[in-house]
């Protein structure tokens, strides 16, 4: 996570007043039917709230009924509806705060169209349509998404990404790709848009963050139908009851009845689920992760196989220089001397990590190129060495082949024990490259990738989770291998071309795994489409951004990891919650069936194991609890359950133990606790 | 309770548990189309059945076409039955000349058989010919377990096929369950029982003379009491031992005679009453095994038969514990003599030579599975003791379970199960690779909802109507409220024991358990098809370390919890305003 993003997660605390405040007035505009009937367990709730409603003033007209109780639970039936409705708003009051500083970003620019004729036309950014040529100078807002055709600029994109830090977009490549709102800081570009008004890639961003068009997931829809089936099982059994309870003479009032419903249907869950989804959706776009559905979300929780690009996201972007290998007859020095002095000119990582070496090892100080009056050979694709004319040294360096070429052509050839040292450089996943003078070969440097800090624990972590890790490489099969084992991925891919990436997630796919992976280039795109989950980076090109199923903005390939947790996250809180939901109902039946007929029959008393007053305040405390549990477990639906990744077995034991378990205990102590408050407070 | 007693269980369900390898393996070889040693003799007696009646052995269906197949061999065979019964009196194997069954009786015993329930609102001796007892009854059950064994397998194939639109071909998987499963074991076990003292023969009635005449004193309607002496008693026969193997094979449970297993003549010895039990669980437990074997995680097989034993010991031990207590107001009347008169503990409506162990065993082995044969009259129990048939069915009939419907019944709590707790693993559910999506758990919730609804709404309606629903209770307060929910359970758990103390020989029951008898099988089949129909079209997801595990203990304990918990949930309230209200009430001295 960049600096920024963690700034702005703190910026925002879980129960921020400002949105909160909003929340609040939200959850009674949620009240209307229509909104209600998209939660059938809520709005069960909502219907038996009316009919006590409608039941108290008629009561009250013809005197009958305990009106202080029936009042009492009327209220909290209410607040029940109040209490779930709060949260649904809670969890889109954060996405909403959030999509309020992109609509800032989203403000009308003038764009400077490019006509026909060439000539520029000024026009409000709005009116722009796909396929239009505009201009953008140094200081200008992008006026909307497109790709850089002409130029290259350093723009400021942190009013999408947070991240403070300019970035180069330039034409061609895969770094092409600009998005609406941002601004150029440097330098001049001609942007061909790509999206119609409404359509951009902020106006999708604000949406998704909003919730405005939130799908229901697969998973959430089964899970509505779990919940909406044991509404309808509930509800059986308390119609039911009444014809039960008048034979046993016992008959119950309509306020005792559907206090018991609203118990025993699962309201905890059912009042929390739409906060959990959309709760799930804002934490990707805290970390900066942009999903186009809340399908993929899931199908992150889902992956069996991640597919990782070595370079940038297993190892550092950049080789370094870490031995320097003689041939025979050769001083470790001299060949440090003819490393450093070829490399001077190198502005490359790779030639920069060389000088610095030869400097560490051997005490070589960079000199200036400008004081040696040196020809500098720069590297070329024709002859793959570069090298430096300097005091009559003729110095290259380049890959095994590319030397052993020019040292033949010299009438020499490359010692024995050069190859030796090329072929272990690369057998442990290192790059030769073959140091030449004067058409004698003095040795070889050693290129080192290097395997980012706590990548193979986190490798671990995914195993132990079930899900194998391959790294896609363009190296060789040896370089490669040695890569995998030292990074601790479970497998690679070698001298991987974008169609060996292709057949990998097909080969994947048709053994029913699903495959996550990430991409920025053009050449990417089908592989991002064809994968089950596709994050493409927000630096790629528009093709690879269209292609894939989210997008991430700080552009972090590593990222993919992070965004598999928080969709196994998102799975686990409706589970954890649903579980807990269920197991409560326990208690609620010890509590309320026993005050149902306790009064008829004294003996059933013997039930009212929680000791509870008296029947009135035994119902009420269900009930109180039923509506409060839902506001308690608001900070947990939006953050999520706490997730560390072990095997399934593992994790279904403990949550078990935390969430059955627990839900089965907690609500036996917590309504006991409301009973002697109520009775304490003569409320009941 | 006492030591005896519990070496009694241990033995059953040991042997239970011993047996059940080799059966369910045995079975998977079978419906795998593998060689058995039986194929010289079956296979030439399948080629011929399949030349006879046109079917295709090779063709292979939809679930749709599964399940219709399935329909259309019911519903002729429920027509069948209806016919003969009505017609008994002008067919043969009449020697008692009984007239032809009433249209209601006949259509709830046709409907009652087909399901597997075996309800009888009759009295068969007096009632039924011996041909009706043999074409139209006996055949049902070979017929309706070879249907639960056929749909179970089709479940398991719905799991174990990948990407595929079949499960199979019904006709087969009935001959194939009926030749090789049920005959010869029902062939060898009426054998046996024929040793013990099982009639099995096509005599009349005999006729005997009482060693000391009876004196019988009743009051007429007009009010007068008249007194007759008996001098002769009338000893029914019938072809009894060919019966009695399937009914608890088959998990039938309709008796040859009215008292069902508690008649000499269908259960003789303590002998004959453990095989009784023993053949129960026989193809129930075994599908278990047959299911981890054609999964290929035989873990998981003993898993689920794992979940099955404990409920089924929860069970056993309720109610041996409470038929083993004297019953409290025998305690109240005379402390001293309250075992002498209740030896052991509560004897009313046991049978000497099973005691209460024996009684206590074979109702909770009874009403585990949907047999319903009983050798003992559960009314009678204590409360607590009869508490334990009722939960037992109103679970889902899933301990053991009937054959082959216990198990697809039990598949269902496992997905709803996997579903509910398979999200906390942080993966979208799955079972045995399958995913288990908004589709499957739609069925799965039909097929859950079709217990309360005819249950509680059938129980409730009858308790609402003071005539046609009160009139023919004959106990009142809670115990007839039991009395009635058990008759719904019954139906519906397509159990078919009796609670007894209702006299459901009426239009109104006779209907409306046909109608429930009939939900509780086929409303609950065709959900649980459409299920089996789209897992088969699944792919299956490899297992890694991420998967869902439901090999485990703690897999055990969750599909444990969920079966209580689901089943505790939805009919609790009922439960506690009968057999539970009963009990408390008992204890303070009250008895209905």
């Amino acid at each position: 996570m960049s600096t920024a993003t963690q700034a702005k997660g703190q910026r925002r605390s879980l129960f921020d007043p400002a949105i909160t405040r909003r929340a609040s007035k939200d959850a009674l505009l949620k009240l209307s039917p229509s909104h209600m009937m998209k939660n059938p367990v809520m709005f069960v709730v909502e219907v038996g709230s009316v009919l006590t409603t409608v039941l108290l003033f008629t009561d009250l007209l013809t005197h009958k009924g305990h009106f202080v109780f029936n009042l009492q639970i009327t209220l909290w039936l209410w607040f029940t509806v109040l209490f779930a409705n709060f949260a649904e708003a809670m969890a889109e009051g954060r996405g909403k705060a959030q999509a309020d500083t992109l609509r800032r970003a989203k403000s009308e620019t003038t764009a400077y169209k490019i006509t026909k004729s060439g000539s520029i036309e000024e026009i409000p950014s709005a009116q722009l349509r796909s396929g239009d040529l505009v201009r953008v100078l140094a200081g200008q807002m992008i006026p909307g998404d497109g790709e850089v055709v002409e130029g290259v600029a350093s723009v400021d994109e942190s009013a999408i990404t947070g991240e403070s830090a300019p970035v180069i977009r330039e034409a061609g490549g895969d770094r092409s790709a600009v998005t609406g709102g941002t601004r150029v800081l440097s330098d001049e570009i001609k942007v061909r848009i790509t999206s119609n008004p409404g359509e951009t890639f902020l106006d999708r961003m604000i949406a998704l963050v909003e919730g405005a068009e939130r799908q229901k997931t697969p998973n959430e829809i089964a899970l509505n139908i779990l919940l909406a089936g044991l509404t309808i099982i509930f509800l059986l059994a308390v119609v039911t009851l009444q014809p039960y309870s008048v034979y046993s003479a016992a008959p119950q009032t309509v306020f005792v009845l559907v206090s018991l419903l609203v118990c025993l249907i699962p309201t905890t869950i059912g009042g929390l689920l739409s906060a959990i989804g959309i709760a799930g959706m804002d934490r990707l776009v805290q970390h900066n992760v942009l999903a186009m559905s809340g399908r993929a979300v899931e199908a992150a929780g889902d992956c069996n196989t991640l597919l990782l690009d070595k370079t940038g996201t297993i190892t550092i972007g950049n080789r370094e220089a870490c031995e320097f290998l003689t041939a025979p007859g050769v001083e470790s020095n001299q060949l440090a001397d003819a490393a450093q002095l070829s490399s001077l000119a190198d502005e490359t990582p790779e030639g920069r990590s060389i000088v610095v070496l030869a400097k560490q090892r051997f005490g070589l100080r960079g000199r200036e190129l400008a004081h040696l009056n040196a020809e500098f050979i720069p590297f070329s694709a024709t002859t793959r060495m570069s090298g430096i004319e300097v005091d009559g040294r003729s110095i290259r360096k380049g890959s095994v082949d590319a030397i052993s070429a020019y040292l033949v052509e010299h009438g020499s050839r490359l010692p024995d024990q050069v190859r030796e040292s090329v072929e272990s450089i690369a057998r442990s996943g290192g790059t030769p490259l073959v140091v030449a003078e004067n058409g004698r070969a003095l040795g070889v440097i050693h290129l080192k990738d290097i395997v980012k800090g706590g990548m193979k624990e986190r490798f671990d972590h995914l195993r132990a989770m079930g899900i194998r890790t391959v790294m896609i490489t363009g190296d060789n099969p040896l370089t490669a291998a040695a890569i995998a084992r030292e990074a601790g991925v479970d497998d690679f891919l070698a001298e991987a071309k974008p169609k060996d990436k292709m057949d990998l997630i097909k080969r994947e796919q048709a053994e029913g795994k699903l495959v996550a992976m990430t991409g920025d280039g053009t050449n990417d795109a089908p592989a991002l489409a064809q994968a089950d989950v596709g994050v493409a980076m927000n630096s790629g090109t528009q093709a690879a951004k269209e292609a894939g199923n989210m997008v991430d903005l700080d552009s972090n390939p590593t990222k993919l990891i992070e965004i598999v947790g928080i969709g196994k996250q998102l799975l686990m809180t409706r589970g954890a919650l649903t579980t807990f939901s269920i197991a409560n109902d326990v208690a609620k039946y010890f509590a309320i069936i026993p005050a149902m007929f306790a009064g008829v029959f004294p003996v059933m008393n013997k039930l009212n194991i929680m000791h509870l007053n008296n029947p009135q305040s035994a119902i009420l405390s269900a009930v109180i609890f039923n509506a409060i549990i839902i506001v308690a477990l608001i900070p947990l639906a939006l953050r999520g359950v706490k997730y560390r990744p072990m095997s399934a077995a593992a994790m279904l034991q403990r949550n078990l133990i935390v969430y059955g378990v627990g839900g089965i205990i907690a609500p036996f102590l917590g309504i006991k606790l409301i009973d002697m408050l109520i009775t304490a407070l003569h409320l009941a | 309770m006492s030591l005896n007693g519990w070496l009694q269980i241990t033995l059953f369900i040991t042997l239970t548990l011993l047996l059940a390898k080799p059966m369910g393996l045995y079975m998977a070889r079978v419906f795998e189309g593998r060689r058995t040693w039986l194929d010289p003799v079956l296979i030439p007696c399948e080629r011929l059945l399949y030349r006879l009646t046109g079917v295709n052995p090779n063709e292979e269906m939809r679930w749709t076409e599964y399940c219709v197949a399935m329909l259309v061999f019911t519903a002729a065979t429920v027509v069948l039955t209806y016919v003969i019964q009505r017609l008994q009196v002008y067919l043969p194997f009449n020697p008692q000349h009984l007239p032809g069954v009433a249209p209601a009786l006949a259509l709830n015993t046709a409907v009652s058989f087909s399901t597997n329930t075996n309800w009888q609102a009759y009295t068969p001796e007096s009632t039924m010919s011996y041909l009706t007892q043999m074409l139209g009854l006996a055949t049902h059950n070979f017929w309706s377990a070879a249907t639960g064994i056929a749909l179970a397998i089709a479940f398991i194939r719905g799991i174990v096929r990948r990407e595929m639109k079949t499960l199979g071909n019904f006709w087969v998987d009935v001959t194939r369950a009926t030749l090789w499963i049920l005959l010869p074991i029902s062939i060898v076990l009426a054998l046996v029982y024929t040793s013990q003292g099982v009639i099995d023969n096509l005599k009349p009635y005999t006729t005997a003379t009482l060693v000391q005449p009876m004196t019988a004193t009743s009051t007429g309607a007009d009010g007068k009491t008249t007194t007759s002496t008996v001098t002769t008693q009338t000893i029914a026969q019938g072809p009894t031992a060919s019966q009695e193997s399937i009914k608890e094979l088959g998990t039938n449970g309709g008796g040859f005679f009215n008292a069902n297993s508690a008649h000499p003549f269908e259960n003789p010895t303590p002998l004959t009453n453990f095989l009784e039990m023993l053949s129960i669980l026989l193809i129930p437990a075994g599908l278990v095994v047959t299911l981890g074997k054609m999964v290929g995680s035989p873990k998981h097989g003993w898993a689920v038969l794992a979940c099955m034993t404990i409920l089924w010991f929860l069970g056993v031990f309720t109610c041996y514990w409470a038929e083993s207590q004297p019953n409290p107001l025998y305690h109240n009347v005379d402390q001293s003599n309250s075992y002498m008169l209740q030896s052991g503990g509560n004897m009313e409506g046991k049978e000497v030579r099973f005691g209460i162990t024996g009684s206590a065993l074979f109702a909770t082995v009874t009403t585990d599975t949907s047999t319903g044969a009983v050798n003992s009259m559960h009314d009678s129990f204590m409360p607590l003791g009869g508490l334990v048939p009722m939960v037992n069915i109103l679970l889902g009939e899933v301990i053991f379970g009937g054959v082959g419907s216990g198990l697809y019944g039990i598949i269902v709590f496992i997905i709803i199960s996997v579903f509910i707790a398979g999200l906390m693993v942080g993966r979208t559910p799955e079972y045995l690779g399958k995913k288990i999506e908004a589709f499957d758990v739609k069925m799965a919730m039909l097929f859950l909802l079709i217990f309360p609804l005819v249950i509680l709404g059938f129980s409730a309606v009858s308790l609402l109507m003071p005539n046609i629903g009160l009139g023919s209770l004959s106990n009142h307060g809670p115990h007839g409220l039991s009395e009635v929910l058990y008759a719904y359970a019954s139906a519906a758990g397509n159990n078919g024991s009796a609670f007894a103390g209702l006299n459901a020989n009426t239009n109104w029951y006779n209907y409306s358990l046909a109608v429930t008898m009939f939900f509780g099988r086929f409303m609950m089949i065709v959900p649980m098809l459409a299920i089996a129909g789209n897992l088969a079209g699944k792919k299956i997801t490899p297992e890694t370390a991420g998967t869902f595990p439901v090999t485990t203990p703690t897999f055990t304990v969750l599909l444990l919890s969920v079966i209580i918990i689901v089943g505790a949930l939805t009919f609790f309230p009922a439960l506690s305003l009968g057999p539970v209200l009963e009990h408390l009430l008992l204890h303070a001295g009250h008895a209905f």
